[in-house]
């Protein structure tokens, strides 16, 4: 066999190891399932007393099933075939009359999982890599192959709803607790403790009796209230996976084969195309700084504001030491205590935020620069103040180290007039919240060396955001298309549409916030000036002149088209929404992104979609805005 | 003999304890300020070939502090780091360890200091309920465990052992230090009245060296809320002699003279030197602060422990052929005001000189204006395993200040010893 590998040990286990050919991640292809069934067969006949089946991936466990097979299923029939590939070998493996084991090392996702929860039992390792999720629903489909059927058996339906209509991911400890895993075990014992349990003949522990009231003759109370928690998130005409998983548990006991007419209309839908394609668009932004070899453990950042300090504390997260410089430790301070925030809910393990708060180092003096393999500068948006730091730096930076700017507004090419060597300066602009925001633009000025570009993506893959490539003009990408459609969407307002109804229409065009609560978040200075600046608006809006005169400048000032409460913007009802209201908001920013294409700001239309998909959170099941646009020609 | 150079220092600043557990734990105290401390050296953490921290009251999840330092610290796992204890002297104990290892040529580059968080010393169960605690073990039934229960002495429960009071005794004599500090008091006859005198001053030498920024071997700390931790808190502008006079005696309850503002504050502190052969300073390129020349332990009587630096000090100035005015500058730990005024009457005693010293006579006199010119212990505290650190990390700080050439650092270390450096301002 070309994937998997057998053992037959003399205890009478047999383990199959399943090691990708090719690949450095498993991933369940058809190949690997054909393959698989061919195991099913010799087993029938050999009749081991156990089965292990595990990973020979240093990556982890199997990813899931192969997403390029998805972009290939052009009719109904190939969709129903792929949907039984999984469905009935997974069954037939649920049904062997040995008792099976799926040693989970590493990330077990989608048909991973899948395929794990048909084994009896399920052994995780305890370690931070050790993630189990079905993340199905974010590619705009369901888990076929038996996830919805077993993971409720397993966990009862309301933590099994929770992971199958979010997607999200399962630690070793917490899948251990709510009965996912039967155990957890550190890595030193999980060889011994595969074959133990593989014999131990120990039956599937029970459900708490309200979870199987919930699993049976109270399915239709747990339909409805998981309908309409989904609901709160996502609407269905734009994500109609979720309300399809909730279906098929109710009507068709997990089995999306009983129901040809939800896989037909799921699989072929453009929410699924759309949610594949950003996929793609992801993998592509995490290919970028791929040649490099740079490898960064000290990173400078100067300037402790909003955008530094939690840029420091990112890269503290991620297990680099971070100096954060300004002009006093009083500066530094309000820095250092978001940091502490964002450790204990990201590392949970006091000891892990310790660690982490121990690599974010004040530095007033700035001696960090001498050690930093980044140097980035996050000071406020002046440049001669900008000059005179560059010029203090550049003198003292490592020989090879990176220098960047965080800036959102200047010039590159101003800025590094003062430099030596100004081929060295690139932008690395980050968006705020910096630990919510996945994408970071690199932006390369006119003549910039291409190694530090690479360098530049490589340091953003390294703390696990997005690095998009764009060039230096005003705004680059993201906050150039953002702003002709903020100043739309306040034109709306000076024609007479309230705040609310504008939001609302965005809200149901799918974007994740209102473009005027948006611009009350940036604050309606910056707003302002960036309209000026990006959107080459003559005249501001009415509405946004007079708020700012007033000096209503949004959240930061307790007041701008809303009242701000405790960080929430206190929104009145909207009226109702005018036909077209949101297509035409956002056909500004759907034109600023083709001019940028144009411009090659940005390389290509693909990577404008990933970059406001990313940088905006613009509705994902569009694929896009200009993949929108392409799809309504 | 290698000459061991000083290449720089810092502490954190040192913080009185308050009610309750301070907000610093030891490693973080020594944390931060080596961090601080590192940040601005031409080598990286990593390039240390160890540390060693001086620790005299470690809590019970700080096993081997120096190590778990080393580690937060970011020096990789390749550095070795470990633990010294010599009660009020572990500080000094981890700089002499340090000097050894380079003596030896074992290690070229080291970070070497103290560390105590005091305010967070445990409360320990009595003898009597870990006897009960015990007992409970072996019980099954519920009937042998309510009768268990029947046998608890509410007043064991609710009287723990205070750790630092445990710590800050004796274990051979059985004295509080504040007991020997008295037994030192009336052996020289010294009077209430001086002791709060000598505290008034150390008070304000510490006040007026702050106000003239004399203290810049602090580095700040946050903490996890973001407060920031600036400077000694325990120096009291208005600190008198009135004030002083109305406080009990606390060793000798009733009778005695030792109160809490004529001894040495408990606090949470860490004091670091990075210490260097020459070899180091060449290849880093660095500029020494100064040298250690010299150092000594001694012991002698437990019940009169304070005398410790005379006993430390003496040994060294004989080695030098040196008189105690040669010395420019003094740092001696100020553990208590009667013990730091024995000391000079110890020096200036013709009997004391030869009884004890095995002189012919008296030594002299310690000049006040050489001793502790920035106040000392009863002003700034005593976190203990710093103490020892701080003190030959300030005094070359003093004698580049005043452009002095030598000084001697000397503690006394509770259960009956001193130690002594004597070092050299190089620029």
């Amino acid at each position: 066999m070309k994937h998997w590998n057998l053992v037959k040990e003399d205890s009478g286990i047999v383990v199959a190891t399943l090691d990708k050919a090719g690949e450095s991640a498993n991933i369940l292809s058809a190949e690997v399932l054909v393959e698989f069934s061919q195991i099913l067969d010799q087993l029938d006949l050999y009749q081991p007393k156990g089965l292990i089946i595990r990973s020979g991936k240093d990556a982890g466990f199997i990813a899931g099933a192969d997403i390029q097979e998805f972009t290939l299923l052009d009719t109904a029939e190939k969709s129903r075939a792929l949907v039984a590939r999984g469905w009935d070998l997974f069954n037939r493996l649920a049904a062997v009359p040995y008792p099976t084991l799926s040693l989970v090392r590493g990330h077990c996702m989608g048909g991973g999982l899948e395929l794990s929860l048909a084994c009896r039992y399920i052994l995780a390792v305890d370690e931070p890599g050790t993630k189990m999720a079905l993340p199905e629903v974010m590619l705009g489909i369901f888990p076929g192959w038996g996830g919805m059927l077993r993971l409720p058996q397993r966990v009862g339906p309301t933590a099994a709803f929770d992971m199958m209509l979010t997607g999200k991911s399962i630690d070793a400890q917490r899948a251990k607790k709510m009965g996912l895993a039967d155990d957890a075990v550190p890595p030193r014992v999980m060889e011994q403790a595969a074959r133990q349990l593989v014999l131990s003949g120990q039956p599937r522990g029970k459900l708490p009796l309200l979870q199987r009231l919930l699993n049976g003759p109270l399915k239709a109370v747990v339909a409805s209230g998981a309908r309409k928690q989904v609901a709160k998130k996502a609407r269905q005409e734009h994500y109609p996976a979720p309300y399809a998983i909730i279906d098929i548990w109710q009507h068709h006991h997990g089995n999306a084969l009983a129901a040809p007419e939800i896989i037909e209309r799921i699989i072929s839908s453009p929410t699924a195309r759309n949610l594949v394609r950003v996929f793609f668009l992801q993998e592509r932004l995490k290919g970028f700084g791929k040649e490099s070899a740079v490898k960064v453990r000290r990173v400078h950042v100067i300037g402790a504001g909003s955008m530094g300090g939690d840029i420091a504390a990112w890269c503290a997260l991620r297990g680099l030491t971070v100096t954060l410089q300004d002009q006093s430790l009083e500066r530094i301070a309000p820095a250092v205590q978001r940091a502490q925030k964002l450790f204990a809910r990201r590392l949970r393990d006091p000891l892990l935020a310790r660690a982490a708060f121990d690599r974010l180092i004040p530095d007033v003096n700035g001696d960090g620069v001498a050690h930093a393999d980044v140097v980035i500068e996050a000071i406020f948006e002046d440049v001669a103040a900008k000059h005179a730091l560059f010029k203090a730096v550049e003198p003292r930076l490592k020989p090879g180290a990176l220098l960047a700017t965080n800036t959102s507004s200047l010039k590159l090419e101003d800025l590094r007039t003062v430099l030596d060597r100004p081929d060295r300066l690139v932008g690395i602009h980050f968006f705020n919240p910096v630990a919510m925001m996945p994408l970071v633009e690199v932006v390369q000025a006119e003549g910039a060396d291409p190694a530090m570009l690479q360098a530049a993506c490589a340091f953003v893959r390294q703390i696990d955001k997005l690095p998009l490539p764009v060039k230096s003009a005003p705004g680059f990408l993201v906050n150039a298309v953002l702003a002709p459609y903020l100043l739309a969407a306040m034109r709306a307002v000076d024609e007479g549409l309230t705040p609310a109804t504008v939001d609302a229409a965005m809200l149901a065009f799918g974007m994740p916030m209102g473009p005027i609560e948006l611009a009350d978040t940036v604050g309606l200075d910056i707003a302002m000036a960036a309209g000026q600046q990006l959107a080459g608006a003559s005249q501001a809006p009415r509405c946004l002149q007079g708020k700012v005169a007033q000096g209503q400048l949004g959240k930061k000032s307790g007041l701008g088209f809303y009242a701000w409460r405790d960080g929430k913007a206190v929104k009145p009802a909207a009226d109702a929404i005018p036909a077209g209201l949101a297509e035409r908001l956002v056909q500004p920013l759907i034109e600023r992104a083709e001019q940028l294409v144009a411009a090659g700001i940005v390389a290509d239309a693909d990577l404008a979609d990933a970059g406001v998909i990313f940088g905006t959170g613009f509705a994902p099941f569009t694929g896009g805005p200009l993949n929108m646009q392409q799809a309504s020609l | 003999m290698k000459t061991i150079y000083v290449v720089d220092g810092a502490r954190t600043p040192f913080l009185k304890a308050q009610k309750g557990p301070g907000p610093f734990a030891a490693s973080d105290l020594a944390t931060q300020a080596g961090r601080a401390l590192l940040l601005r050296q031409p080598f990286l953490p990593s390039d240390l070939d160890e540390l060693i921290l001086g620790c005299a009251a470690a809590s019970p999840d700080e096993t081997n502090i120096g190590r778990m330092v080393a580690l937060r610290l970011g020096c990789g796992e390749k550095v070795p780091g470990w633990t010294v204890m010599r009660n009020c002297a572990s500080g000094m104990q981890a700089l002499d360890s340090a000097i050894a290892n380079i003596q030896c040529g074992r290690a070229e580059l080291i970070l070497a200091g103290g560390v105590d968080a005091l305010s967070r010393a445990p409360l320990l169960y009595s003898e009597t309920m870990v006897r009960w605690f015990a007992g409970m073990m072996g019980l099954r039934t519920a009937g042998q465990k309510i009768g268990h229960f029947l046998k608890l002495k509410p007043a064991a429960l609710f009287l723990p052992v205070i750790g630092l009071m445990k710590g800050l005794t004796d274990p051979v004599v059985g004295l509080l230090m504040g007991q020997t500090a008295e037994n030192l008091a009336w052996k020289f006859g010294i009077d209430r009245q001086q002791m709060d005198a000598f505290a008034v001053r150390s008070h304000q030498r510490a006040l007026a060296a702050q106000a003239a920024g004399h203290f810049d071997e602090i580095v700040p700390l946050v903490d996890d809320a973001g407060k920031i931790y600036a400077s000694d808190d325990g120096v009291r502008a208005d600190a008198s002699l009135s004030g002083m006079a109305k406080l009990k005696p606390f060793f000798d309850k009733k009778y005695g003279n030792i109160t809490a503002a004529n001894s040495s504050q408990i606090t949470d502190g860490a004091a670091w030197l990075i210490l260097a052969s020459e070899e180091a300073v060449q290849k880093w390129h660095l500029k020494p602060l100064g040298k250690i020349v010299d150092s000594q332990w001694a012991g002698l009587d437990p019940a009169l422990m304070g005398l410790g630096p005379v006993h430390a000090a003496t040994p060294i100035l004989q080695r030098h052929g040196l008189g105690l005015d040669d010395i420019d500058s003094w740092e001696l730990n100020e553990a208590f005001a009667a013990q730091v005024l024995a000391c000079q009457a110890a020096w200036k005693s013709d009997s004391y000189c030869r009884d004890e010293l095995g002189l012919p006579g008296a030594l002299g006199a310690l000049a006040d204006e050489k001793l502790n010119v920035d106040g000392g212990a009863v002003a700034i505290g005593h976190p203990v395993g710093a103490s020892g650190a701080r003190i030959v990390l300030h005094l070359l700080h003093v004698l580049r200040r005043q452009k002095g050439r030598r000084g001697i650092a000397t503690i006394c270390i509770g259960g009956g010893l001193g130690g002594a450096m004597l070092v050299e301002n190089t620029q």
